[in-house]
């Protein structure tokens, strides 16, 4: 054999290292440097993230007259530590959003080839309950399923995927029909490959660059949805910490000149976000070959 | 000994959603082909060559339906196969070759992957048998270092390479019948000559039927032992590749053979067929060379002419040129 396995995996890894350039840093060093927080909530908190003391209510950040280098970003209302929660949260806001991504991509990616490939009644039967699901309003629509089946994290992560698998269904749905005039397609079918083999094995592998562009792309817009919804009440379930209930918690204070309470949250989302959204568009700049050759 | 491939009589019509337009894309074809020879079918564009070729594979487009007639492979009539018999029979016992290979290779797996990938689904066969199985057969068309090639992918290899590889994966299986459509017409001269060969080599090495499908009447001189003329659907003429070229019955044949160049011709100008091939949908009555036909008779703007033998193998449709 000349070529191994080995010599395969190093031209792998070699190209694999050359796309990385061009890569946004600052946010994927935020979102690295998010994830690693999330994982290692446990070990990294100062303090519990959900007993507080209340003699310690509304400690300021450490910088700001009264606070202590114990509690670095203040307390809440029940003297919760804001850092901690914020780790924790982190933790939320991650596994929410890339399970839901993930669950709805696949949904998404399923339905889509199939509509695309089989065509006829199939098509005709998943494409209008696609645009029925797109005409429902997104949030509302989350918030009454919300209120259906009851908050919870596992809850929150089905709703997130039942509301946004729609995008994915489209768009893979329209690649499809391309694909499904490529040559290499038609001569599979000529050799006499059955449709699931042809969907498995020529449609999946090509489709899998858009699937995985939009996720990264809808990965904002699943974050601050659960966000919105545990803004809302009806997401994560207090005491839990996540992002959205503690800018629920804190708007009451915001008055009170208490803004730690929603500032810090509020600009944790928008890193978050702004940080997944700007590596969606590297990827698809990267991935997609017409926009690659702008 | 009956024929590897014949057909009686096949029909193929496309109708528009309404039903108000048919058009007859092959219409009341019949020939027939041995193991081991090759088919020439000439025409020019829209005469309903490719649809001759999806309707003996049974892969028409849906707006395209049988309108009547057998297809014969083997002795079993392959209009009378369930769809899960067809798919069976497609890659396995009959190959086809596209119009344009250079895009026929899905460009996100090795080579070896694909052209293993017919046996794999035909037979079952292990991967690691199936990449080895591939190796070979790059070798069989001609491809060199092929234990180093069979890993590679499509966009390493140049365009006569993927062309002879996708001639490697239709012989994978070693089918009795192989369906070339127009399989050089995105190649330059001499890849083109190059790819001849090896389709006659491996139509000599494996015993193939093999059908040709093209409108360049040198590469039918070159490599068919029989020609079949279409023209609007039907088939005008049908024989032997040496009679047709020397004695061609059909005033279409005739002015096909008229308008190619030839080297010392000493004529100053090249033949032209006046006129427009026909609209398949609005066929003129009677013979529908008619039109364009410097032959014609009255009888010819009446009435289709019937398939007339002229020799032992050779029929015409022409109400003129056999007498």
């Amino acid at each position: 054999m000349a070529v191994t396995r080995a010599d395969r995996l190093t031209v792998a890894w070699r190209s694999a290292s050359i796309n990385l350039q061009g890569m946004p840093v600052f946010p994927v060093a935020i979102l690295v440097g998010l994830g690693l927080v999330a994982i290692f909530a446990g070990v990294l908190a100062p303090h519990s993230s959900e007993v507080g003391n209340l003699g310690e209510r509304f400690k300021p950040p450490a910088w700001q007259q009264g606070g202590t280098s114990n509690f670095l970003l203040g307390t809440d209302h029940l003297g919760r530590d804001v850092l901690s929660r914020l780790m924790f949260g982190a933790r939320v806001s991650i596994m929410v959003g890339l399970l839901a991504v993930v669950v709805a991509g696949t949904i998404g990616t399923a339905l889509g080839i199939l509509s695309g490939y089989m065509g006829r009644w199939v098509d005709q039967v998943i494409m209008r309950v696609t645009d029925t699901w797109l005409a429902l309003p997104a949030l509302t629509f989350a918030i009454f399923l919300a209120a259906v089946v009851g908050p919870s994290l596992w809850n929150i992560v089905i709703i997130l995927s039942a509301v946004y698998w729609t995008r994915y269904a489209r768009v893979i749905r329209g690649e499809v029909l391309s694909l499904k005039e490529r040559e290499f397609v038609r001569l599979a079918i000529v050799a006499g490959c059955s449709k699931w083999t042809i969907m498995r094995r020529h449609i999946l592998p090509n489709v899998l660059n858009s699937a995985i562009v939009l996720a990264s792309l809808q990965l904002g817009v699943v974050i601050i949805t659960e966000a919105a919804l545990s803004f809302l009440g009806v997401g994560v379930p207090p005491p839990q910490a996540a992002w959205g209930l503690m800018l629920a918690d804190g708007k009451k204070g915001l008055m009170a000149g208490y803004w730690w309470l929603t500032v810090l949250p509020g600009l944790c989302i928008m890193m978050m976000v702004l940080s997944a959204n700007l590596l969606g568009d590297w990827l698809r700049v990267k991935l997609d070959p017409q926009l690659r050759q702008l | 000994m009956a024929p590897l491939l014949e057909l009686r009589n096949l029909s193929t019509h496309y109708v528009s959603q309404r039903g108000t337009r048919v058009v007859k894309a092959v219409d009341g074809v019949s020939l027939a082909l041995d193991a081991g020879e090759t088919l020439g079918v000439v025409g020019e564009s829209g005469s309903g060559k490719s649809t001759l070729a999806l309707s003996i594979l049974r892969l028409l487009p849906t707006a395209a339906a049988n309108a009547g007639g057998e297809i014969l492979f083997d002795g079993e009539d392959l209009l009378k196969k369930s769809a899960e018999e067809m798919r069976r029979i497609r890659g396995k016992r009959i190959a086809m070759i596209l119009q344009d290979p250079m895009a026929s290779l899905n460009p996100l797996f090795t080579v070896g992957d694909q052209v293993g990938e017919g046996l794999r689904v035909h037979e079952g066969t292990t991967k690691r048998r199936a990449w080895e199985r591939a190796t070979e057969l790059l070798r069989a068309v001609r491809i060199t270092a092929p234990e180093t090639r069979v890993g590679e992918y499509p966009h390493q290899m140049s365009g006569g390479m993927r062309q002879r590889i996708v001639g490697a994966m239709a012989i994978a299986c070693e089918p009795q019948l192989l369906i070339a459509d127009e399989p050089t017409t995105s190649l330059d001269l001499t890849i083109q000559a190059q790819y001849l060969a090896l389709l006659r080599d491996l139509q000599r090495d494996h015993g193939l039927g093999l059908i040709f499908i093209t409108h360049n009447l040198g590469i039918v001189a070159k490599m068919c032992d029989r020609v079949a003329v279409m023209y609007g659907g039907r088939l005008v003429e049908f024989g032997p590749v040496r009679k047709i070229f020397d004695a061609p019955r059909h005033p279409y044949t005739r002015a096909l053979l008229e308008s190619i160049p030839r080297f010392g011709d000493s004529r100053q100008r090249l033949t032209a067929i006046g006129g427009q091939p026909p609209d398949l949908s609005a066929l003129p009555l009677g013979c529908s060379f008619h039109p364009r036909c410097p032959d014609a008779v009255d009888q010819c703007r009446a009435e289709a002419p019937p398939e007339t033998g002229v020799d032992a193998g050779h029929v015409s449709r022409c109400w003129v040129a056999p007498r």
